[in-house]
Parts: structure tokens; sequence; C-alpha cells
């Protein structure tokens, strides 16, 4: 065996569910997934929290979900807007799929301090 | 019309192949593979087929006459060459309604697939699909939760959930147990699961297990601010006891629990699925003893029926193969039968092994599990089959990673979300599995271990139940 390596430890990690385990995505790695959710057909929602209630089921809506909202460039900058307003929060980014009525996918664009 | 009695023994055909019927809505639909005796014209076998598995016997019996049996009959309506096969056919047969107890699976299946298999004028019979009619599917729980609830309340979005089953499968201490529920959960898997022989033996008393695990549960939640949970099961020797066992589990905030549908019982299965229903506790599903029945393919209950009959009767999720892994399972049938578990409706199709179209209403979804012999490398694969509403369970692609289980754990936690934010970005997993996985080992030394480890690991052996297509 060419890699016997010693035993490393694993430390556990607090993560925020999905992505939670890749290191941060750059821009344009974030705008895939934004174009990802819109091409799906589902709805762009940006929800935040203070980092104390990331497990909470309901975080707060930024605004309003957008609805039929397909400009990418739209969602980027209100991912932006709700980052500038609640600096020390968690953002994450949802798509919303009405048709079964649950989140097609959501993950953390920006970790709160 | 009256009749008059004639005792004796008149051909099933007479009564039973009816080739000009047209099967109503409300009928529910069978379709056989037969294999007759030699020189038993295809008509007679697949009449005694109908007769047997609904209203006939061998003889004229008088008291036919005191009830109106065109009514209650299932009647052949059509045979087909099976293709590439000149020995076997297919027989298509339609059961009214009436004949079935509503949402009772136990009594379709003591019906369809009762004594009619040891019938002498066979030399084999196998039940490839049932069509389910609305009017029966509306009078079954079906799914405690489904795929939609579950996620709310695991909170997992936009990815398949991550497992493992805890191994070894047999001789732990519950302390020990829950010791490896703990690395696996905090390592980044969402859910661990009790193999399927655990019950409640000598060396591990189930209470003890449950115990354990709920702390190691709990704990890892803790750590991780991620939703975690473990199937615990509650197949037990009676239904007091496994009810039992699932009321210790809500007792202890446990978010799911497990049954062995088939050698636990369809009777056993709907009724603790009703209990789940009742108590918001999710229910993990596992087939043990499936392959003895599904894997001839002359002979048996194909498993695209006994997943059907597992979402009538009641479960949140179901183990249905890994298609690339140490078990069985071709990858068309098995995309056909996850159809059967997740959508609304399926439509007749062949070469997925779908006899008829399939509505399923608003009966909720069950997640499609794929369990035995996988590993990192097959994670792109398992995606692409899988797709986001299903559990990818690792075993001994988790515990045998050299760091251990967390690592374990942690390495395919890695793997399967580049993958995910691979294929939303666009890219063709499969085709670039490799650069995929590396590209993502760069960033997680476990995953590099665990590519370096079962880097040569394969099941490549050919299938033996396949479709029946040319």
């Amino acid at each position: 065996m060419p890699f016997q390596s010693t035993v490393g430890d694993y430390q556990t990690v607090a993560t925020l569910e999905t992505f939670g385990f890749l290191p941060p995505m750059t821009q344009d790695e974030i705008y895939d997934q934004i174009a990802y959710i819109i091409a799906q057909g589902w709805s762009p929602v940006i929800e935040h929290v203070h980092p104390s209630g990331s497990m909470q089921t309901y975080w707060s809506y930024w605004k309003l979900p957008f609805f039929g909202e397909k400009d990418l460039n739209v969602v980027v900058s209100e991912l932006e807007a709700c980052h500038r307003a609640y600096p020390d929060h968690h953002v994450r980014m949802v798509g919303y799929d009405a048709y079964t009525q649950s989140q097609g996918t959501a993950f953390v664009v920006f970790e709160g301090r | 019309m009256s009749k008059k009695y004639d005792a004796g023994v008149k051909e099933y055909r007479d009564t039973y192949w009816t080739p000009e019927y047209v099967p109503l809505d409300t009928d529910l639909l069978a379709c056989f593979k037969c294999t007759g005796q030699e020189g038993v014209p295809r008509e007679e076998v697949a009449a005694a087929v109908a007769a047997e598995s609904s209203t006939g016997t061998w003889s004229t019996v008088w008291s036919e006459l005191l009830t109106d049996l065109e009514f209650y009959k299932g009647r052949c309506y059509r045979i087909e060459d099976v293709p590439g096969d000149k020995e076997s056919f297919y027989a298509f047969i339609a059961y009214p309604l009436d004949l079935f107890e509503e949402g009772s699976i136990t009594n379709v299946l003591t019906s369809l697939v009762g004594n009619v298999f040891g019938f002498k004028a066979l030399r084999h019979l196998r039940l490839e699909d049932i069509r389910f009619p609305m009017a029966f599917i509306k009078t079954c729980g079906g799914p405690p939760n489904g795929i939609v609830v579950e996620r709310d309340r695991l909170n997992k979005y936009g990815r398949p959930l991550l497992g493992c089953t805890i191994k070894p499968k047999l001789g732990l201490s519950g302390k020990n147990y829950g010791r490896v529920v703990y690395e696996c959960l905090r390592g980044g898997l969402d859910l661990t699961k009790d193999d399927e022989n655990i019950n409640s033996q000598p060396f591990q008393r189930w209470r003890e297990r449950f115990e354990f695990v709920a702390e190691a549960v709990k704990l890892a939640q803790q750590e991780t601010g991620e939703v975690k949970g473990h199937y615990l099961n509650c197949t037990a020797t009676t239904p007091e006891e496994m009810y039992e066992r699932a009321e210790f589990a809500k007792e202890l905030d446990m978010p799911i629990i497990m049954h062995d549908y088939i050698t636990g019982g369809f009777t056993a299965n709907t009724g603790l699925a009703n209990w789940c229903r009742k108590n918001g506790m999710l229910l993990h599903i596992h087939r043990a003893m499936h392959a003895v029945i599904d894997r001839h393919p002359k002979h048996g209950i194909h498993f695209r029926v006994l997943a059907k009959c597992l979402r009538l009767s009641g479960g949140d999720q179901l183990h249905t193969g890994t298609v690339v892994g140490k078990l069985e399972g071709d990858r068309q049938t098995t995309l056909g039968y996850i159809d059967n578990l997740r959508e609304s409706f399926v439509p007749e199709d062949r070469t997925r092994g779908n006899f008829f179209d399939q509505d399923w209403g608003s009966m909720p979804g069950v997640f499609a599990v794929a369990s035995g012999g996988i590993h990192v490398w097959h994670m792109p694969a398992l995606l692409a089959i899988f797709g986001d509403d299903s559990c990818l369970q690792f075993g001994g692609g988790t515990h045998g990673h050299p760091w251990g289980s967390a690592a374990g754990a942690a390495a395919n936690r890695v793997a399967l979300e580049a993958c995910v934010k691979a294929r939303n970005a666009g890219r063709e997993i499969e085709k670039e599995s490799r650069d995929i996985l590396m590209e993502a080992a760069k960033h997680s030394p476990e995953l590099a271990i665990a590519l370096e480890t079962w880097k040569e690991i394969k099941f490549e052996f050919d299938t033996v139940d396949k479709l029946d297509v040319q």
C-alpha cells in the first residue's frame, strides 16, 4: 500500500446543511447555482437569521419570495442587499418549488458571525 | 339470467378466458409471466391462473349458482409473447374491485399470489406487475409522511440524504453501538441505520440500543448544528412488542423508526405505518427476503410489485438496490420501480419493465434507498441514477475508512456535495466523475484517502434477472 499513512484526527465541524462540507463558493460558482434554480422553474427566495437561530425551521424572509423572477442579476443584487442589511446574519438562497410545496434546494451564501 | 347446475369438470378457458373483455378503470389488473406444462394450451393456462387467483376451483360447484360469478370472477383478457422466450407468455388478468378488502395489501396478495403459485399445470409463474385502480389506492393509507414532509422534518433540501448502516451487523453492545452512530453523524451523515437483523438479541437488547443511540443522535445534532436521525428497528416478535418499541422511540424524541416489511409481514407493516402517521414518526423500510421472491426471472413476484405494495401499505423510505454496488438490479428496471415509488403518474413503458399506466393520485412519494457495497467512487453514478429524492447509504464505505467512521462519513458528504454542485452547474457528472472527485479531494484529506482506499473495488457481475426485451 503506497499511501500508508498515520491515522488523522477528524474534528467535528458545525455546518449549515447542503454544501456545508465544501469550501466557500466563488462568485461564479454561486451564480451557477442560482442559474440552476431559475432553470428548474423554481422561485428564488432569500432568507436570513442570526447564527444563534440557525436551527430554527423558519428564518426571516428578505422581503418576499421572488416569485417568477428569472433575472440572475436581480437575485444577486437582492442577496447582496440582504447581506448589507444584516451583515452578521447567515443568508441562504432557496429555490422554492410551488408544485411540490417544497424547497428544490437551499444553501447558505453568506455565513454570519 | 338463471342457469342450470351442470356438475363435472369444465375447462377453465370456457369461463375465464375472455379476449373481448375491456377492463374497467376500477379493475385491478395484473400481468403474469406463465410457463405451462408441456402440451397445455396457453389460453387454458392463463384462464387457470385467472380462476385460481379469484373465484374458481377445479370443479364446478352448485353453490356458484347462489351468486353472480360474472360479477366477481377474474378474467384473462390478453395473452402476449415474451420477447426472446418461446416457452413462456404474459397473461393479463382483470380482477373486479370487490374481490378485495379496502386498504388491504395482505388481501390482494393472498388472492393474486396464493394457491395459484403451486398449481400443477404450471411449471413457473411470475407476477410481473399490478395496476392498482385509483378506487383501491384511495382506500390505502400509504406513506405515513412522504418525501416532502420528510425533507421538511429533516431540513435536507437539494440533495440526496446520506446514511449508513452500523457495522459490524451483529455483536456490539448498546454503548459501543451508540459510539459508532455518534462517529458517523458527527462526521456529516444525516442518518444511520440499524442493520435488518438487529432486533433485540442477547448481546444488545433493544432498550439499551435505543437509549444510547438517542444520546448519540442528540449530541451529534448539538455539535454539528444539523438535523440527525437513526432508524431504530422496531421489527419484533409480535405486533405488541413492535408497538412498544415504537412508543419508546417516540418517548426518546427520535425522528424515525424502521421496519422489515416482508419478514414482518404486510399486516404488521400497515399497522406500524398507521401508528407512524398518527404519531408524526418517519418510517424507514427494509426488504429482507425480497430476493427469495423476486430474483428468479420466471417464478415469484417482481420487485416492482413489492415496491408498489409497500407504497400502498406505508413507508417513507424503501431499499431499491444500487445498480452499481454488490447487489442485483439493472438500471432500467430500477428506474422503472423507483418511478413508481416517487411519481404521481407512471406511464406504461416496457423498456423500464412497467406493464401498465399507474396513476397514484395524491399518494405521497417514498424515498428510494440505495445501499449495499457502494463507496465514494460510485457517488456520481448514484446521483445520476437516483436523483435527489433518494437516500444513499455507505456501510463499509463509511466504517472502512482508515481514519474511522467520522472521516469516512465526511469523505462521503464531501463527495456527494461536490457531485450535486457539479450537476447543478451543468457538468456531466458520470463522464467527468474522476475530475469532480479528485478536485473535491484537494480540499478534503478524508476524501483523498477514501478515494485511494477503494480505487479498485468493483462488483461487475451480470444481472440474473433481465428485462424481457430483444
